[in-house]
């Protein structure tokens, strides 16, 4: 498994970043840092779109275990990267959701398209 | 007892001040004895509106944002106002899935969210002038039901 949290891949820079990335075979593992809204939504999906196109990604897990904020923002990046991988059978998944996170997916209707899991490693299972 | 309150902050339309305008009016908003849930309500309304104008009120230049937030009674009423481009059609902006820049990925549900989130919500735009949003919402629902239970024993 690649974890560039730990390795200076250029991905992260220590504490600062909105997201680290986790590559496990063809699984991206998003683990969101910083609440999903827009300013942060941008840099998210430029680093995203890069591991996905670079690394041969179909599946992608969102993991909310230290964000507890998304607006609409984060609902635009999740159906972008959804557009991306849908075409290869690809699959998102978001996973550790708080309340506040559930009820915004629960209201703009994405679990119709995604799934939701309580951990990372359930979703991996789930997905691979 | 003096139950109303009010502040006002001006702000640059960047996108780091998004979280810096809701984490401001959650602290305002904590006076009124708030649940997470409702707090996590109006930090979203807010974010929202306050996203619009920095993506479609200033489109590429940097402008002022101006919050006002008002307290009265358990009422918190938050206004988003912009001095942008303006909205050419409320009604048709306030569609849920309606978007006029689908390429940055928008989702059209700024509105929606606001809506739902808040009691009310209005809206008054003037082309070239710019745009302001006007949200209010009754908070603190817990010490409301506390009341009740007390008044019906």
């Amino acid at each position: 498994m690649q974890d560039f949290r730990k390795h200076g891949s250029g991905y992260q820079n220590a504490g600062e970043e909105e997201a680290t990335y986790e590559i496990n075979k063809r699984c991206l593992i998003i683990h969101l840092n910083s609440e999903l809204d827009h300013h942060n939504a941008v840099r998210i999906r430029e680093k995203a779109d890069k591991l996905i196109d670079r690394n041969n990604i179909k599946h992608i897990i969102f993991d909310f275990s230290k964000s507890d904020f998304m607006d609409s923002a984060g609902i635009g990046v999740i159906m972008g990267r959804y557009k991306k991988v849908i075409f290869i059978g690809g699959k998102i998944a978001v996973t550790n959701v708080s309340s506040p996170v559930d009820r915004i997916f629960r209201l703009s209707g994405l679990y119709k398209i995604i799934e939701k899991h309580d951990t990372v490693d359930t979703a991996i299972n789930s997905l691979l | 007892m003096n139950d109303t309150n009010e502040m006002l902050l001006e702000f640059e339309s960047k996108s780091q001040n998004e979280s810096f305008a809701r984490t401001v009016v959650a602290a305002f908003a904590t006076q009124l004895d708030p649940t997470i849930e409702e707090l996590a309500d109006i930090k979203t309304a807010v974010s929202e509106a306050v996203t619009n104008s920095i993506i479609h009120g200033y489109v590429d230049r940097i402008g002022i944002i101006r919050m006002r937030c008002v307290i009265c009674k358990d009422e918190l009423t938050v206004e988003i106002q912009d001095q942008g481009v303006g909205i050419e059609n409320i009604a048709k902006a306030m569609e849920p899935l309606y978007t006029t820049r689908p390429e940055l990925e928008r989702s059209g549900m700024g509105f929606s969210f606001m809506e739902a989130f808040m009691d009310q919500l209005e809206v008054e735009s003037k082309l070239g002038e710019g745009t302001l949003v006007r949200m209010k919402k009754r908070v603190g629902k817990v010490d409301r039901l506390k009341e009740s239970v007390t008044a019906s024993q």
